[in-house]
């Protein structure tokens, strides 16, 4: 049924959204979300073709614009404090693993 | 294969994407302070850290100064626009999406007239955008603190959410083999901008103006562009010209052995002067983009709009034709004032009191080569206006002479502190006291007395030797004028 | 067993207020009972005994010196764990975040701090409040006081059970889809979800930024109104915050208490009833119905046609916007780090340890709803998904204001169902979704809502809820109406709902 198979999640595509979202899904999850997430899929697009191309999207659900902050400083954390979460620190930075990939 | 050989058969074309960080004194979404070199984690909030739970709020400098250099670069205003989130992770982004904007620019469709060599380039603006920069990573282990081979990061984010203006140009054609050159122009003439606008410090030794530079060639004659390469890294004038000429010659040697150009990202080495290919990220292409929910959209008014640019400084040709004027320089000279960068530089000095020609002679003469022996720019040599000023206002006083004030330049250059503190720790300045000159002049008297007899009976112009050997006793430090005048009167 | 302390959080304000109890002795007894009866009701993540008796004895000094911060200063309260919390540990109910505890307060927080409420501890949820049953809490499940063996709805099981179970007498909740006022009618509770931009965000661990709304959890309209009063107005630090004043909501809900609805519209949600919804729910809300019309309301039919595509609405956008959300746990600044090591030729990079860290910080419903939102987000589905769902989002608005222009309120059953079991749906996404299906249209178009207990169903004995929606910042209205339906109903049953709950006897299940 080509309805069904157009909001199909394969596997493949699953391992993909698992990379971009940095999950390392184990090959059990895989198996079962790409049956999950098409059953939903399936379900929620549903409402493609329900709004016209006239309709406008709503972004945010109270219609305010412009909303600014002055540019003066206002305290903010200690280092101390930034860094209480931290699971390790040297030098009074986040320390990280090896970081691969390029310089930003 | 040389330059030459391949402007021969390749005609370039290059497109630059120029970060700008805003001089605001707050972030681009919270409160935090952004002065450069503050301790470590120091600067940064709830909101900068990307702690769960936190929000942003946008700075209205930072649309103000969005706003005015879209306007000096002739740009149209979004009379509504939002920000985006652009999602990928790396471990310097504290919510692993950037705050940027997306297919709705705050300024598109402007540009900016570029002068090379007395020819006009037109080089036209796509869009300048508002986002927020990134934190900053140390790397440990490994060669000498590169990412490769590093053992593990630590991580600063007192940058992070930093406001930063990115700058698009639309690509630039038809400039043949003063590609290169053009680049560097339009980068030079951008800091000089957006200096003039006051809203950027635009000190690229410091990240503040940092450039990716695109570059494709496209064969003699046809009519689709090549594939273009974005070099990435690109953080001085100078060097915006070097790799986008590197990429020439490399893309054209790839070309005439048969190959083809990968669209990819590179990376420039001020070092080595060469690109290389940069890692392939996997979710490049798909940063999955969505309006920012946690903002609501800017509608900037056209009154304000319109009270910005009634605000904004001459435009930089108008600028240009008046300082010449003002300033009774030729046209060469003028011309090799904007093109070493120095427009902006000389203004400054001029503005702190020296006189016009002895703003260019130091910046054009001394500076220049200082900044070119050690690859830098004159911006980034960490020598200011007010510096150079200084130097010339202790020259004019008679405490320096040029000999000892290009002594100063170097400990400006070497970072030993204002221009009286190098004097005072060098000990340069010119010894103006008669006693001691006083004693050198009989010493240099009592031992060429030929010389002094020639001068005691009219040869005024023997006295250059006399003055030579009392400025070698006096190391220099004395004003040659005064001790001509000691050793004239002592023999009359 | 000592006596619960029953009273309602005015009840208790008007007794300190007399000097007939002390915050210290109110908030003990609190903190006795949460020892009694928790370990059967498990509402809480963590209780902060010493820091909440600490607040209650600088609340009673002030008292004592005549100087109270607000009208609730010494009424103790428990707060939902996603809520920033300064110096209380913050999990949203996940593995990931376990043991952090944030160094700052959300505005929400900080406004009862600053009123002087007592801090009693973080209540349990769904894992970042995604669940309507708080099965999906990485730290086991919150029980339904009325039976040990039934969910408490969710994401905000906790806090509604707490306050049903009388282990606190208010709590915050927040609502994205229903988070509020679906536990508050499967627990007998009341529950509100403000105007979207009338309670400040700032603080509130994001699930779905753009329907996300902080509200109060309570046993009575009243306290809902007094609690609402004290954390709703203008953040600066939330740029969706509206400036304008909340409004006066505890004259609204104490004008209602007199049970006159004269003069009122209420409108009956046409798609919001009927097929899917169990009868005993629909019984108790058309008495309800009834009993308003009785009190003078005039009573209408009205439809919101794309109230049916509401929920495949909000599971488009709610994942998306939580993909991005939850992209910042990735174990480089707080939270869970897990280094893999089964290779030792490979030393595991930044991008490795975020990857196991999601992989074992995340639970299942967390990492579906990351999958999809990614999905619709991706390039090439964009406009397909998020883009269709953003459309649809306007016409369920439109909706709204055309039903609004012939009723001042709407009402529905607030869930289709009473509590199930534990364990009857958690494996079964699709029928879990469906338990917001009344609750979800106001988040879309941000209008408040407010879930009031209408009876027990007569099929299982189990309460059932219903609710009140007005317009956007009518909030006022929401508290009138069901304050009016409250005492309808209480004058009815001769007392509140909850005092038919069974007694909870100390540790089971």
């Amino acid at each position: 049924m080509p309805e069904s198979s157009e909001h199909t999640i394969t596997r493949e595509q699953v391992a993909h959204l698992a990379d971009l979202s940095r999950i390392d899904l184990s090959d059990a999850e895989l198996d079962d979300l790409a049956p999950q997430l098409s059953v939903i899929l399936e379900s929620i697009a549903s409402i493609q073709g329900v709004a016209g191309d006239d309709v406008p999207p709503t972004s945010h659900a109270m219609p305010l614009t412009n909303v600014y902050r002055d540019d003066v400083v206002r305290p903010g954390l200690t280092a101390e404090e930034a860094l209480s979460g931290a699971p390790e620190v040297e030098q009074q930075r986040f320390k990280v693993p090896r970081i691969l990939g390029d310089e930003q | 294969m040389s330059y030459d050989d391949a402007m021969a058969q390749f005609d370039p074309a290059f497109g630059l994407e120029v970060h700008v960080e805003l001089n605001t004194a707050t972030k681009m979404f919270c409160g935090c302070p952004t002065e450069f070199g503050a301790e470590p984690n120091t600067q940064t909030c709830p909101t900068c850290l990307g702690l769960p739970g936190s929000m942003p709020v946008v700075n209205a400098k930072a649309v103000e100064s969005a706003i005015r250099i879209g306007l000096a670069l002739n740009c149209e205003i979004a009379p509504w626009c939002r920000f985006a989130r652009k999602n990928y992770f790396y471990p310097d982004m504290p919510k692993n999406f950037q705050t940027s904007q997306y297919d709705e620019p705050i300024a598109f469709e402007g540009y900016m007239d570029v002068e090379v060599e007395g020819e006009t380039h037109r080089i036209g603006i796509e869009r300048a955008h508002m986002e927020e920069d990134t934190g900053k990573s140390l790397h440990v282990g490994g060669s000498a603190g590169r990412i490769h081979g590093a053992d593990y990061s630590l991580v600063d984010y007192n940058r992070a959410g930093i406001p930063l203006i990115e700058i698009v140009t639309k690509p630039v054609l038809g400039t043949g083999a003063r590609a290169p050159e053009v680049a560097r122009a339009y980068v030079g003439q951008l800091r000089d901008l957006l200096l003039g606008l006051g809203v950027s410090d635009v000190r690229m030794e410091q990240g503040s103006l940092r450039c990716d530079v695109n570059l494709s060639l496209t064969e003699q004659d046809s009519a689709s562009l090549g594939t273009r390469t974005e070099t990435k890294n690109v953080n001085s004038l100078r060097s915006v010209e070097r790799a986008a000429r590197y990429e020439v010659m490399r893309q054209a040697a790839v070309l005439v052995g048969g190959g083809s150009i990968r669209q990819e990202t590179r990376h420039w080495h001020e070092d080595t002067g060469v690109t290389t290919s940069g890692r392939e990220k996997s979710d490049a292409d798909d940063y999955r983009y969505f309006p920012e929910p946690d903002l609501v959209p800017m509608a900037p008014s056209r009154e304000w709009v319109e009270e910005l640019r009634s605000s904004l400084p001459e435009p930089p040709h108008e600028r240009r034709a008046r300082l010449q004027a003002e300033w009774g320089f030729s046209d060469l000279e003028m011309r090799d004032t904007v093109g070493a960068g120095a427009l902006g530089l000389v203004e400054e000095t001029v503005a702190a009191g020296t006189a016009p020609a002895a703003a260019r002679k130091w910046w054009l003469g001394e500076l220049a080569r200082r900044a070119n022996e050690s690859e830098t720019d004159l911006g980034s040599l960490g020598v200011t206006p007010a510096d150079v000023a200084r130097v010339q206002a202790l020259v004019d006083e008679g405490t320096l002479n040029d000999k000892l004030a290009r002594q100063v330049l170097d400990g400006l250059v070497a970072g030993e502190g204002s221009p009286d503190e190098i004097v005072g720790a060098r000990g340069l300045a010119i010894v103006s006291d008669d006693g001691a000159l006083g004693a050198a002049v009989d010493h240099a008297i009592a031992e060429n007395p030929e010389v002094a007899d020639k001068i005691r009976d009219g040869k005024v112009a023997a006295a250059g030797a006399l003055i030579g050997a009392v400025m070698k006793e006096m190391r220099g430090q004395a004003d040659a004028g005064r001790v001509r005048e000691l050793i004239l009167e002592r023999l009359r | 067993m000592n006596t619960p302390d029953r009273r309602t959080a005015s009840a208790i304000a008007e007794a300190l207020a007399a000097g007939e109890t002390t915050s210290v002795a109110v908030t003990q007894a609190h903190l006795d009972r949460i020892a009694e009866v928790d370990g059967a009701v498990r509402a809480f993540l963590h209780v902060d005994a010493e820091g909440a008796l600490r607040d209650a004895t600088a609340s009673d000094e002030r008292r004592a010196a005549g100087h109270p911060w607000s009208p609730l200063d010494g009424v103790p309260i428990a707060i939902k764990d996603v809520l920033a919390t300064r110096g209380l540990p913050t999990t949203c109910g996940s593995r990931i975040l376990e043991g952090w505890v944030p160094p700052y307060d959300a505005t929400v927080v900080a406004r009862l701090r600053g009123a002087g409420l007592p801090i009693l501890g973080k209540t349990n949820m769904d894992e970042f409040a995604m669940g309507s049953s708080t099965e999906h809490s990485a730290y086991g499940p919150t029980h339904n006081p009325w039976d040990l063996d039934r969910i408490p709805g969710g994401s905000g099981g906790g806090s509604a059970a707490a306050v049903s179970a009388y282990e606190a007498p208010l709590a915050l909740g927040t609502d994205t889809g229903g988070s509020i006022r679906q536990p508050g009618a499967v627990t007998g509770t009341v529950g509100v979800k403000p105007t979207y931009g009338g309670v400040s965000r700032y603080g509130l661990v994001s699930l779905a930024n753009s329907l996300d709304q902080a509200g109060p959890v309570t046993r009575t309209v009243l306290d809902a109104a007094l609690l609402h009063e004290l954390i709703g107005g203008h953040d600066p630090l939330d740029s969706t915050s509206i400036d304008a004043p909340v409004g006066d909501l505890v004259a609204a809900a104490r004008r209602g208490a007199d049970g006159d609805l004269r003069g009122v519209r209420i409108g009956v949600v046409r798609e919001l009833g009927g097929e899917g919804y169990q009868a005993g729910v629909l019984a108790r809300f058309e008495e309800s119905v009834e009993l308003m019309t009785k009190a003078g309301a005039e009573a209408v039919e009205v439809s919101c046609p794309h109230f049916v595509h509401a929920l495949a609405t909000y599971y488009l956008i709610l994942p998306a916007e939580a993909s991005s959300n939850l992209a910042r746990f990735d174990a480089m600044r707080y939270g869970l780090r897990v280094t893999p090591d089964d290779d030792p030729d490979h030393r595991p990079s930044a991008e490795d340890v975020m990857r196991a860290t999601r992989e074992a910080g995340f639970g299942d419903e967390v990492k579906r709803r990351i999958i999809l939102g990614t999905y619709a987000l991706s390039s090439g589905y964009y406009d397909a998904y998020y883009g269709t769902a953003q459309k649809v989002r306007t016409l369920v608005t439109r909706d709204f204001e055309a039903a609004f222009e012939h009723a001042d309120v709407l009402v529905s059953p607030t869930a289709p169902t009473t509590a199930f079991r534990l364990g009857e749906k958690v494996d079964d996404p699709l029928a879990m979704y469906l338990n917001d299906l009344a609750t979800i249209p106001a988040n879309l178009s941000g209008v408040p809502g407010i879930s009031v207990p209408s009876g027990l169903a007569d099929e299982d004995g189990l309460p059932a809820g219903v609710q009140i929606l007005a317009p956007a910042m009518a909030d006022d209205r929401v508290y009138r109406v069901g304050a009016a339906l409250e005492s309808l109903l209480a004058r009815g049953w001769g007392g509140a709902l909850l005092d038919r709950a069974p007694e909870l006897t100390g540790a089971s299940s």
